[in-house]
Formats: C-alpha cells, sequence, structure tokens
C-alpha cells in the first residue's frame, strides 16, 4: 500500500492557474486517452476556449504493439480541428516513462504539420526512458516502478488518484 | 467441439489466426468490429498509414482467382505498413506439382509472418494453421464452400453500422446458400452476436435442409422470406451452378428469387440491401436496387478495408 496522497481537486486547480499563461490564440488542447482527454475537456472550458478540443490516442503507434497486442478498448483520435499550422497543447494525467507521448506525437503528425507541439501534465513521475519533458506539471512525484497510478473520473466530475 | 479446442485462439482466448466464425466467442467478434472503427477513421486521415505491422511480410496465397478480395487484403496491409508479397500460386507452383504443406514450408523459409489464404477446398488454411512456424498468423480469405470469415465480419460491421443492435432483427440471406461460403460465415456470426430471426431464402436446390439445426428459417417463397426484414443478404448466383440443373435459368431464377423494387418493398422501409459482389446485375438484383437508396454494397467495401486491417492486426499482436 502507498502513503502517497495526491489530491487531484488541488492540483488540477493550479494546473488551471499554470494553463491561463501558456496558452495563446490558435492553441488547441488535445487530451491523450483517457485520463488526459477528461483533463482537457474540462481544462478547455474552464480556459473558455474557442472551438472543440481534441482526443488522440497512443493505439497505433505504441513501440510495444509486438508483445502486448492492440488495446481492447481506447476511442479513436478525433481532432475535430486542422492540425495544420495549430499550437497543440497535448494534455495527459501522468507523465512517466515518454513512450506514450513519443507515439501520441506520430500520431498527431499523420492529420499534419502543427507549428508547435507543449505536453502539460497533471503529475510527473519521473522514470523518463525518452528525452521527453513536460512544459508544466501540478506535481512531482516518485513511485516504485511497479506501481500504476492514473487519473479517475467520478460521475460528478471530481478528479481522484487511482494508485495500485 | 471447435469452441472447446479452437485453433484460432491462444490460451487467453485471444485470436491469433482467423479461419471461421464458427466457434468465436461474442466478445472476439465485437473486439474485432470495435478496433475496425478506429481503422475506418485512418482511412480517412492525410496519412492513410499506421506502424502496426512495420518490418512484417504479409504472404497472399490466393490458389483461386479473387481480385477484389485479394486487392482489400493488399490494401488493408499496406495501410498497416506490412510488406505485401502477391503470389499467383494456381499459376506456379502447385502447377507444377508442389503439394501444398510444401509451398508452405518454403515460403516460412521467406521469412513470411503472416499469410492470407484463398483456397479452393475446404479446410486448406486449417491445413497451414497447423503447420506453419508457431510465430506466422493464419487469415483465412475463403476456402472452397466452408468460410469467409473476413467478408462474415464486414457484414457484421455494416449491419452494426446501420442498425446499431443486432438483438432485434430480422435478417434474410437470399440465394444459393449450399454453394456460398459468406452464408455460411454470415449465419454462424448472427447467430454469435444473438440475431433473433435468420432466414435462409432460396429454391429448394439452393437452400440446404439441415440450416434449421442451426435455427435459421428456411424460406422457398421469396415473399415470405423478405417481408418485415430489416437486413437483406443477397447472394451473388455463381455462373457455373447453372449447368449443374440445379436451376432452370437465370431468367427464370431472377423471376423468382431476383430482389426487384417490388419486393424490396416488402420488407422495413429502412431495410438495408447488402451484396458481397461482384453482383450480377438482372440475375439476383435488380439495378435499380443495386443502386437505390437502401442499397449499401459500396459502403461494404469501405469498411472491408477496415475489418482486414482489424483483424491482422489484432492476429499479429497476439502470441500462441
Amino acid at each position: 500500500m502507498s502513503t502517497l496522497h495526491l489530491d487531484a481537486e488541488a492540483l488540477y486547480g493550479e494546473l488551471l492557474a499554470a494553463m491561463r499563461a501558456l496558452v495563446q490564440p490558435g492553441s488547441a488542447l488535445v487530451g491523450i486517452w483517457r485520463g488526459g482527454a477528461w483533463l482537457a475537456e474540462r481544462l478547455h472550458r474552464d480556459l473558455q476556449l474557442a472551438g472543440e478540443h481534441g482526443v488522440i490516442t497512443s493505439a497505433l503507434h505504441r513501440d510495444d504493439f509486438s508483445s502486448r497486442g492492440l488495446a481492447a478498448s481506447a476511442d479513436p483520435t478525433r481532432l475535430p480541428f486542422e492540425v495544420d499550422g495549430r499550437h497543440i497543447v497535448l494534455v495527459d494525467d501522468v507523465l512517466y516513462t515518454g513512450r506514450t507521448i513519443r507515439a501520441v506525437i506520430n500520431e498527431l503528425y499523420d492529420f499534419g504539420r502543427p507549428a508547435s507541439v507543449t505536453l502539460v501534465v497533471l503529475v510527473d513521475r519521473g522514470g523518463r526512458e525518452l528525452p521527453i519533458c513536460a512544459a508544466c506539471s501540478a506535481a512531482r512525484v516518485t513511485l516504485p516502478a511497479g506501481q500504476r497510478l492514473r487519473l479517475a473520473r467520478a460521475t460528478d466530475g471530481r478528479f481522484s488518484f487511482e494508485i495500485r | 467441439m471447435l469452441a472447446r479446442n479452437n485453433p484460432q485462439l491462444n490460451r487467453h482466448e485471444e485470436l491469433i489466426h482467423l479461419l471461421s466464425i464458427e466457434g468465436l466467442p461474442q466478445p472476439v467478434l465485437h473486439h474485432i468490429l470495435d478496433t475496425a472503427g478506429t481503422f475506418l477513421s485512418v482511412n480517412e486521415r492525410e496519412v492513410k498509414k499506421v506502424p502496426l505491422l512495420r518490418g512484417k511480410s504479409v504472404f497472399n496465397l490466393f490458389f483461386e482467382n479473387s481480385t477484389r478480395t485479394r486487392t482489400t487484403f493488399e490494401i488493408a496491409a499496406k495501410r498497416l505498413s506490412a510488406d505485401v508479397i502477391n503470389l499467383d500460386i494456381a499459376r506456379s507452383s502447385t502447377a507444377k506439382g508442389e503439394s501444398l504443406l510444401d509451398t508452405i514450408a518454403n515460403l516460412s523459409a521467406m521469412h513470411a509472418d503472416m499469410f492470407v489464404v484463398r483456397h479452393g477446398e475446404s479446410g486448406a488454411p486449417y491445413l497451414i494453421a497447423q503447420h506453419c512456424a508457431p510465430h506466422v498468423h493464419v487469415v483465412n480469405a475463403g476456402d472452397g464452400r466452408h468460410a469467409h470469415p473476413t467478408q462474415g465480419l464486414l457484414d457484421m460491421y455494416t449491419i452494426r453500422h446501420y442498425k446499431r443492435d443486432f438483438r432485434n432483427l430480422v435478417v434474410a440471406v437470399v440465394g444459393d446458400i449450399v454453394h456460398s461460403r459468406v452464408a455460411r460465415s454470415d449465419i454462424h456470426a448472427l447467430t454469435t452476436l444473438g440475431v433473433p430471426e435468420i432466414r435462409a431464402v432460396g429454391p429448394k436446390t439452393l437452400v440446404p435442409s439441415d440450416l434449421k439445426e442451426m435455427g435459421v428459417r428456411v424460406c422457398h417463397d421469396m415473399s415470405e422470406g423478405i417481408r418485415g426484414a430489416d437486413v437483406i443478404i443477397m447472394l451473388r448466383l455463381q455462373n457455373e451452378r447453372m449447368s449443374g440443373a440445379m436451376l432452370p435459368s437465370a431468367g427464370e431464377f431472377f423471376k423468382t428469387y431476383g430482389l426487384t423494387a417490388e419486393k424490396l418493398a416488402l420488407a422495413k422501409p429502412d431495410a438495408i440491401v447488402m451484396h458481397p459482389g461482384p453482383i450480377n446485375r438482372g440475375v439476383e438484383i435488380d439495378s435499380a436496387v443495386a443502386d437505390g437508396t437502401q442499397s449499401v454494397i459500396l459502403p461494404q467495401v469501405t469498411f472491408g478495408i477496415a475489418v482486414r486491417m482489424a483483424v491482422m492486426s489484432i492476429i499479429a499482436g497476439n502470441t500462441p
């Protein structure tokens, strides 16, 4: 059992505040399925951004496909805007090895050539295996390698963290 | 028997070959259809390619001719970034007397990762799956009268796309059912997915009587067969059947079992008309129906690529 206590709602508040300085006209939020997609949906609303946010999945570009196979359930990528020339802000709940981000950037480029790609996350848990870093993270934690940390969303929309 | 020891599934009940829809559990079918939905959107992207099968070699082994099916498998494999090798096997090694298993052994020595097999003999893909190396996957692209599982799956994808739920549908399969591997695969899939009423419609010579044991309602009267149907699957009448005294003539068949606008009016107003292609206009289907608003024959072709991408990527990602 972990003694780690992460208040997802408080961290969300911090991320929202940091994001106000980060987004620029022409920015588009793209949440990484699944926790990141929930975050992007709420950030998009709270930041009162125009248009719609996007959802992206790493499933088709994962580097562990040959050992893990195709994920049983992932919503397909949905980017309801032109990717060419946009400032894309990728949103995820937890940043760990960086492999998901690598896969997602490849996925993004299948839709066009963005002007820039930035990454924001709720929690950075270290353990990077690729040269990837977030422009903004509301918390940094250290967890044992075998432990899984991910965002959960209650029916009323409130966030919490699952640690297993 | 097949369900208990199904060579298509590994011990985690995951798909490693696609040989037949018979014996596949419902969750496996739904997983394929869900995955196909993801690939359908890939086919609409600017870059219509994903790297899931990068570095893998897919061998199309067509012992029987089929330009359309072979092409859709080729497109599907290429959109998954595989290297595709098309072998016109009917005109090469087999003609020189090489046995099926010797052909497979030779192609395996060329480091094949997947075989897509069309063969005139029922069971040929099973034989290949049993004798190829453990890392090699086999997809049945039609074997004899036995099965055509990817056609069955794309038909299910089409039905789900237009009708959403299988559990309240009346589906009529019309025409030459006895010779049709498509009909067999469709009936197994519809049964597994919980369709409450499946009808097999056609003359006595072309509808096997043992279908009743599978819970299928056999109708020799066309009007009775399609009345109130949600989905009508027309089958191609194979010209070669005409010579076997199973039918008086193509014209006669069209008069009785050909789908015309007048007969289609007996089905539900929102019924969809499907056909595995290639269609024989004026034999099993009237042009006005084939080109009409209820026809989903061309969407079937589009969905077929996504379904084949789903099948290939799912089996390639599972280990024996």
